[in-house]
């Protein structure tokens, strides 16, 4: 197990440094001048010259590369350019957001799809099964880019009860410790608050979370379907539990696992799926700076961003395969 | 979930084709998506005959009208005008030409990247597998619009660089299933014969397991036409597709979202079209899935 998590590592810090070398010559090689962006138009070669050499960019790629790593390796990620800010100090200002609106996402997802699995099963035999199938269908080809627009004209033009874009009320004159708003409002029963928060996510989430409850729904109620016929739960059917109790008890615990797997997999489509979403929503996480980071070709902060959000798809893919190893007692001593 | 598939046997593709097309043509779900892709390629084939306005026309006495159900709409306009007074319709039809050339264009270049990084991978494993996949693992770290977004961003904006950038990014779905199924074929006795007959390996992975790879392959592709498509839409979002005086479906639910308090419509009408779209290609790549998979046929 310990030799597992070893190699995962390994492999972990690979990807990573390989994710930090393709985005440093990816942005280095192309044309397009970070410099060219923030000068005014009166500035002399002089100006300019000085201005590259202040944030590093007259060395060459190999310099500029060991610079950057040596600096990263020390905690520097650099200041931004078009923010003038410490990349690190954005980061944490701006993550904590993004981790916000995928894990309420990702709840969501679960506890529909999970929901609708377990009623899909229960309802196997009637006819109202096609009918859950063909919604679900339809659900699993929509992607969070259209559920997005869909919402805002459903909840913000149709039915306008939910606020279009923001975290927060600018006017709630709201105080916090963390950059956790809704963790921190809850835990600290500030409700009218963790209400206003999650007004503002509650769109965000669901073009998040819908299209995958679909994918849990599909994936779980297969499982359950294969796990219905096993001899365990016949034996329990015999001795007259009822289909509820069936699913829940039985049933649920041994499908749970293929469904785990993949939920994490999908998870990390889901924080790649915050970028746009975020967008849409004027959602200030990592997503939405990130597109304003590449139009304004910010160097450091495009690297920090990157590498944050590689961080972020090796760290929920180990957890996965821990979960997975976890969940299977086959598998621990593999 | 496509590797899911893997484990059929030979399908024979290429040796009966009119079988082949009848076992795709009674598959509901490829007559359905398919239908309404063979309507889009008309619309944009002929837009400029079925478009009932130019849709760069610009009426400023008729901005956002609304489509012809409601009161206040404009006769000749079905689906209303944006702010500028251009009619919707026209617009939304001349639209499907970028999302259908992107989608096919981007497509076929990731899945030809993929397919053929996939096939050597499986083939001949090893250290060129472990490197493939090595580089599979990495491209997928990066989320996938943010990776787009900055390909276009340092290559400038335009439907070429959206296309490469589908392609540059996309190519590992492709690379992964085909891989996997490279090596399922590779262990079958038909590639075991062809061995023992002498063939060379570029034969033996050309001729013999290439074929039986084309059927995942195939519906694959359907499914990537799908997500170019929104891609292509998210581009235009972000102002990075192409320039404005093109219409496309990205563009003009951009436009709409700003426009939202002057009229619904000049979102909804592209947002409409967009999932039509999404849900067809969809359909007709599940269906194709389904339909050349003898196992699933079962």
């Amino acid at each position: 197990m310990s030799s597992r998590i070893a190699y995962r590592l390994a492999m972990a810090a690979i990807t990573l440094a390989g994710v930090a070398v393709i985005v440093f010559i990816l942005l280095r090689v192309v044309p397009g001048d970070p410099i060219a962006m923030m000068i005014s138009p009166g500035a002399s070669p002089a100006d300019i010259a000085a201005l590259r050499a202040h944030y590093g960019l007259d060395a060459s790629i190999p310099v500029q590369f060991a610079v950057w790593a040596r600096d990263l390796l020390r905690g520097d990620f650099g200041v931004s350019i078009s923010l003038h800010r410490n990349v690190l100090e954005l980061l944490a200002e701006r993550l904590p957001a993004t981790l916000e609106l995928a894990v309420a996402a990702l709840i969501v997802a679960v506890c529909l799809g999970g929901a609708v699995a377990v009623i899909a099963t229960l309802l196997d035999d009637s006819p109202v099964a096609p009918v859950i199938d063909a919604i679900n269908g339809l659900f699993l080809a929509v992607p969070d880019f259209i559920w997005a627009f869909a919402l805002v004209l459903l909840f913000g033009v149709f039915a306008p009860i939910l606020p279009l874009s923001g975290r927060i009320d600018p006017a709630l004159d709201a105080r916090f410790a963390t950059p956790f708003y809704l963790t921190e409002s809850l835990v600290t029963l500030h409700l009218s608050t963790f209400l206003d928060v999650a007004r503002h996510m509650a769109m965000p989430t669901l073009a998040l979370g819908l299209p995958l409850a679909a994918i849990i729904t599909r994936v779980l109620k297969e499982s359950l379907r294969e796990a219905m016929v096993q001899d365990y739960v016949l034996l329990a059917r015999l001795k007259g539990m009822s289909k509820l109790r069936l699913v829940l008890q039985e049933a649920l615990r041994n499908a749970v696992a293929p469904t785990l797997a993949l939920t994490g997999v999908q998870f990390t489509f889901l924080i790649g799926g915050t970028v746009i979403v975020e967008r849409i929503f004027g959602y200030p996480g990592v997503g939405n700076m990130a597109i304003d980071a590449v139009i304004n070709r910010d160097l450091p902060l495009i690297q920090g961003l990157t590498l944050v959000f590689g961080a972020l798809f090796i760290l929920v893919n180990m957890l996965v395969d821990l979960l997975v190893v976890a969940a299977n007692p086959r598998l621990r001593h593999g | 979930m496509a590797e899911a598939t893997a484990g059929a046997a030979p399908v024979l593709l290429s040796r009966r084709p009119s079988h082949t097309l009848r076992a795709c043509l009674r598959e509901p779900k490829v007559v359905a998506g398919g239908c309404f892709i063979l309507f889009l390629l008309v619309l944009a084939l002929g837009a400029s005959w079925i478009a009932p306005k130019d849709p760069l026309e610009q009426d400023i006495l008729l901005g956002a009208t609304p489509p012809f159900w409601l009161p206040g709409a404009e006769p000749g306009h079905w689906l209303g005008t944006d702010d500028l007074g251009r009619d919707a319709l026209s617009r939304v039809i001349y639209g499907s030409r970028v999302a259908l050339t992107v989608a096919f264009v981007a497509a076929s270049l990731a899945a030809a990247l993929g397919a053929t990084l996939g096939l050597v991978a499986g083939w001949y494993r090893g250290a060129i597998d472990a490197t493939i996949s090595r580089l599979v693992e990495i491209w997928m770290a990066f989320p996938p619009v943010l990776l787009s977004i900055l390909l276009v961003a340092v290559v400038g904006a335009g439907v070429g660089s959206v296309i490469a950038a589908i392609a540059i990014i996309d190519w590992t779905r492709f690379c992964r299933v085909v891989r996997a199924e490279t090596i399922n074929q590779a262990s079958a006795d038909y590639v075991t014969a062809a061995r023992a007959m002498g063939f060379s390996q570029g034969r033996i992975l050309l001729r013999e397991i290439f074929p039986n790879v084309l059927p995942v392959l195939i519906a694959l592709v359907s499914l990537e036409m799908g997500i170019a498509v929104i891609v292509e839409a998210i581009l235009s979002f972000v102002g990075l597709s192409v320039s404005s005086d093109t219409p496309t479906w990205g563009g003009m639910i951009a436009q709409g979202r700003q426009l939202l308090h002057q009229g619904w419509w000049i979102l909804a009408a592209p947002l409409a079209m967009l999932f039509l779209t999404v849900l067809a290609f969809n359909l007709l790549g599940e269906g194709l899935r389904r339909a050349l998979d003898p196992v699933m046929r079962r």
